[in-house]
Formats: structure tokens, sequence, C-alpha cells
């Protein structure tokens, strides 16, 4: 088991009072498994990525713990999270095209990069350049500016760069949103094959785009105002969503061949509730067409069938 | 057949770049379109294809550099001076990508209609235009009561990109340029403004829908055009694009996109096994601008195949 994450609970602090981002989420994350992480905007996940690399000023650990291949992580404890980071922990930022340095070739930028976190350069060089060669990129990108480069070839520079001190966990957040399709899918494959290498033991893909997902990851997690909607085998997932949410969220996706007078597709009604004082019981309650008494009450997130979890009353019976 | 909406002859954009403007980059390379009423024309393509070029020239945001662009028989070039822009802008609108960045953070988000009134209906009462603003908010499906009222930040992105919209049909349009219009918005309510462009549609507007996600373009559009570097590699009847694309390039990018209930591999294989037929695409001479379109079956055209 690499990663295991128990009842975490991560609050925004505002002048209005805490904002309940992440409100018990618990899920394992196994060797070699990349788990895609999606839901929309709002509902946590990105919150969850953050939690698991370096809480920023306004992020408070409220409850849980995070542990990674049985050790405890400190989420908390900013100083004792150093020697884990880029190390153990690594993380693709969501605007790879921004994060790196314009004033420096990307070369003196990687060796910066070592040095600060204790690893000589030359140790390193030569894994360098076969991964730049792996992903596509002729290893001369070192000696070029990042303003040089086009969009997919930055975010593969920041790609290669994440994974090269082979980091138990990789987290990739919306690594491929901003990229053309095609591209998209280069840098997809890119990341399977990494696992595929064990340059990464486990991934944490996030995205808001499920059917990029399916692609690549063997399983995925649906994550609702704050809490677990559900996570299953990837397939399982677009065939068979137990979670009413779930269900509606892939019912409302748009396919190629797809069409207006083929059959109109449903949204959802209705919008996410405010995270500032959440309400009780379950979460989607207000939006889900299958509502009764019992959601009142939290549902818990249970195993229905093996690898496969929901927290809904109705998926029990 | 019903009426011609938008007709682009011929349509090329230059652009000058580098610091001093000595360099040229073709932007829009030889297109020629047509938009009809109750028509959903779908503009594909990636970065740098030239599909934003295109319904910035629709919109007389920017000119061509040759090329006529004909909004219901006038040149959209030969509008000048203010009373005949805003007489044009009655008939086209635009709704752009950021809903968040199209408001005024500071206003409540319902002045966008005040403003309309100002600009082009002061004669009308209160309570007629009050009618008005709740029909519009009702053919966009908003409830008044949520959104009117409301400052930008309290609503989210697909309240605010139908009030967008709601705001446009408050004038007589005709033709609406929907610049990746859903890429900001969440998957949940980004079908119901895919659905609202059908019911638009339904009314006899024409809408150029300007995308980069195939499968969007594909659910609402009767006609598909996809565009590389500036040119048109491929137009015609949607279903027709998609179950038979035609040129390599539309192959390439079909084979691309993630699909929900096949993989990759699974495309990759399906089109190993099934090679598809092979057409000739038309050729120009080293040097030519001009991009020619080949009508491989009956309204459906493949274009040059540009390195």
């Amino acid at each position: 088991m690499t990663l295991r994450v128990k009842d975490l609970k991560v609050y925004y602090q505002t002048l209005r009072g805490d904002v309940h981002a992440l409100d018990g989420v618990s899920f394992d994350l196994a060797d070699g498994e990349i788990m895609g992480l999606a839901g929309e905007s709002g509902c946590g996940k990105s919150t969850l990525s953050k939690s698991l690399i370096r809480l920023d000023s306004r992020m408070r650990h409220v409850g849980g713990t995070v542990e990674l291949d049985g050790e405890n992580v400190p989420i908390a404890d900013d100083e004792a999270m150093v020697p884990l980071r880029y190390h153990e922990i690594s993380l693709i930022p969501q605007y790879a095209m921004s994060a790196l340095n314009p004033t420096r070739k990307i070369g003196r930028m990687i060796n910066e990069l070592l040095r600060s976190r204790g690893v000589r350069p030359g140790d390193v060089a030569d894994e360098l350049r076969r991964r730049l060669e792996l992903v596509g990129l002729d290893p001369e990108v070192l000696d070029r500016f990042p303003i040089e480069l086009s969009g997919g070839m930055k975010q593969r520079v920041v790609m290669v760069i994440s994974t090269l001190l082979n980091p138990s966990l990789l987290i990739a957040d919306e690594v491929t949103s901003a990229l053309d399709v095609s591209t998209q899918r280069s840098v997809a494959e890119s990341l399977v094959e990494f696992r595929d290498r064990e340059y990464v033991r486990s991934m944490v893909f996030v995205t808001h785009d499920i059917s990029l997902v399916y692609q690549m990851a063997d399983t995925i997690m649906v994550m609702y105002a704050g809490r677990v909607a559900e996570k299953a085998p990837a397939r399982a997932v677009i065939e068979d969503p137990r979670h009413p949410y779930t269900r509606m969220l892939v019912s409302a996706l748009p396919e190629v061949g797809s069409t207006v007078s083929g059959g109109r597709l449903e949204g959802i009604p209705g919008t996410p509730p405010g995270l500032l004082n959440p309400p009780q019981g379950c979460r989607f309650r207000d939006r889900c067409p299958m509502a009764f008494d019992r959601c009142a009450e939290q549902p818990p997130l249970v195993e229905i069938e093996p690898g496969h979890w929901a927290a809904c009353w109705k998926t029990g019976e | 057949m019903s009426e011609t909406l938008l007709e682009l002859e011929h349509v090329h954009k230059v652009y000058r770049t580098g610091a001093f403007g000595g360099g040229r980059k073709r932007a829009v390379r030889d297109v020629s379109l047509t938009v009809r009423a109750g028509e959903v024309v779908s503009l594909i393509g990636e970065s740098g294809s030239g599909k934003s070029t295109l319904g910035k020239m629709v919109l007389g945001l920017s000119r061509p550099t040759e090329g006529r662009i004909l909004v219901e028989g006038t040149d959209v070039a030969g509008i000048r001076g203010f009373a005949a822009r805003k007489e044009y802008y009655r008939r086209v609108q635009g709704v752009f990508q950021d809903p968040f960045s199209c408001f005024n953070p500071i206003f409540k988000a319902d002045r966008v209609f005040e403003m309309v009134r100002g600009s082009y209906f002061p004669e009308v009462s209160d309570a007629d235009w009050r009618d008005r603003v709740l029909s519009a908010l009702g053919t966009v499906r908003l409830d008044p009561g949520n959104v009117l009222n409301k400052y930008p930040h309290q609503l989210s992105g697909g309240q605010l990109q139908r009030m967008l919209i709601a705001r446009a049909l408050l004038l007589d349009i005709r033709l609406l340029v929907a610049d990746e219009i859903i890429s900001m918005l969440d998957a949940s309510t980004r079908i119901d403004v895919l659905n609202l462009l059908a019911d638009l549609k339904e009314r006899g507007l024409g809408i150029l829908f300007v995308t980069h996600d195939l499968s969007l373009g594909n659910y609402v559009s009767d006609t598909s055009v996809i565009l590389r570097k500036g040119a048109i590699a491929e137009m015609g009847p949607t279903t027709r694009v998609f179950d038979n694309p035609l040129h390599p390039y539309s192959r390439h990018l079909l084979s691309c996109v993630p699909q929900l209930h096949r993989t990759w591999a699974e495309v990759d294989a399906d089109l190993a096994a099934n090679p598809p037929e092979d057409v000739t695409l038309p050729t120009v001479a080293d040097g030519d601008t001009s991009a020619p379109l080949l009508e491989a079956e009956e309204g459906h055209f493949v274009g040059i195949d540009q390195k």
C-alpha cells in the first residue's frame, strides 16, 4: 500500500469562518496505481492534492492522517515535510507553462533545483537526458529558455523534472487541461509510461475531464463538495456507476457521435452547496432525484464490491 | 433551403509579427464558408488554427486582409461610423470564453441588461423592459429570482454565461458568434448551455460555434469545419465529417479525443484493422496562398495538406 488517507479534514480559514473544503476524505492508493481524481470546480480535488504536499497559509489541518509506505506524513508540519517533498512526494503543477523560471536556461534551473534538494546534478545528468529523450524531447532543450518551447514541450520538461528522483507519489494537477487534444494524448501516455517504467510508484491525476481519466487511470475517485462520492476501477465508474452523482455526471458528457437530434443529454440541476456552512447529511441531497428521509444522515463510504466504494444509502441495498 | 446569414468569401488574415512588424503570419488562409438561418456551424481547431481570428473578423473586431465577409448581404468591412456599427451589433453578437471577466465586479450582474436598454431601447417603458428581460431569462432557463440583483461573484460560471446569452437575445440578433463558450464551465452545466444553443437554433438563429473540443462541436452542430493552420482541412455535414473523416489531420485529431466507452488502444486497433479509404487531397504550388477545397462526396469537402 503506497498511500493511505484516513478521514482527512482540511479547512480554509476565512474572515467569515472555516470553509470545509475537505471534510473526511478516506482512500487507499495501491502500488503502481494511477488514480484519476475527478469532480466539479469547488469539490475539493485541488485542495486534496495540495494537502498531500504543502498546506498554504490559509489551510488548516483539522483532523485525519496520511500514511505513505507505512510512515506517517506530517502534512501540518511544514518543516518536517521538507525532506519528503520532491524525494518522496512530487507535484506537477496545474500551469506547468508558467512553472519554469523565465530568466534561467532550463538546464541551469534544473541544477539549481537539484542542489537545493541536496542532490548532486552530476549524479542524475545521464538519467535526465535519457528521460527527456523518452518523452520525445531533444536534450538540447536544456540550453534553451522556457520561452523558446511550446506549451506541450514545457509540460513535458516539467514532467521529467518532477519525476527525476523517482518519487513514491506523483500528484498531477490538471496537467493536460491547457493542451491541444493531440498533445494531451501524448502527455497522458507519457505519464502512464513513467508509471510502467517505475519512475513513479503511484499517481494521483487530478482532472475535470472524466473521459480523459478513463483513458489512462486504473481507478477513478469522484469527489463532491469536500467528500468522496465514489471510488472504483475506471471501467466500473463509466459503465456501472453506483452513486447518483456519478451517474448523472457521466450521463451529462457529450461524446464524439452523440448529437442533439439523437437524444438530448441532461445536465444536473442546481449547484453544489456552499462549504462555509455545509448542510448536514448527504451533500448531494438537494440535487439528487433519489433522495429520501435517511439522506439527512451522512452516508458512510462503504465497499459495495471489491475495490468499489460509494457513499450513498441507496447503494447499500 | 433557408436564407444565408453569413458568407465568407476567400477570407485571409495576415498579422505582422516581430518587434518592428517585419514578419508576416498568415493566421487565416483562404476560408470560404456559409452559415444559414437555423444552422449551427462549428469551427473546430487546435491552438493557432485561426478559429478565434475568424470569429473576431465576423464580429468586426478585426478586418480581413483579403476577401469579403457578408452578413445578410452587406460587407462587414463596409460598415463605418458609430451609428452603422451599432446597428450591426443589433443583429450580430458574440459570447466569449470567460464569463467571469465579462462582468464588472463592482456592479450587479444584471447591469449588462440595463446597458443594452440604455444604448438600444431608451424608449421602452420599465414594465415592458422587465417583461423582455424575464422572457430572455426564461429562454436561457434561468430563474430570475436567483440571478437578478446579484453580484457576479455570487453566480456560477454557467449562470453568468447564460446571462450573457440572454443579453444577446434582448437584441434582435440573427447571428451569434459563440467563441469557446463552454470551455470554462463544469461538466454538469456544460450540457445545459449546449442544449440552449440547440433551442436558439430552432428559433432560426445562425450560430458560429468556435471550439477546440471535438465531442462538443459534434453535439450541437449541423456543419463542422475543421481548421488547421488557418486553412480548412475538412468541411461538411457533421455526421459525415465525424463518421467518415477524409483528411489525415481530421483522422489524427479524432483518434486523440478521449472517449468514454473506448480507450485509445481500441480506437487505434480499430483504425489499423479498417484502414480508411484514401482520398486525393488538393495541392497548391509553393508560394500560392490559396487553399482550394475538393468535394469528395456531396457537401463534404477536403482541403490541402499543410506540412
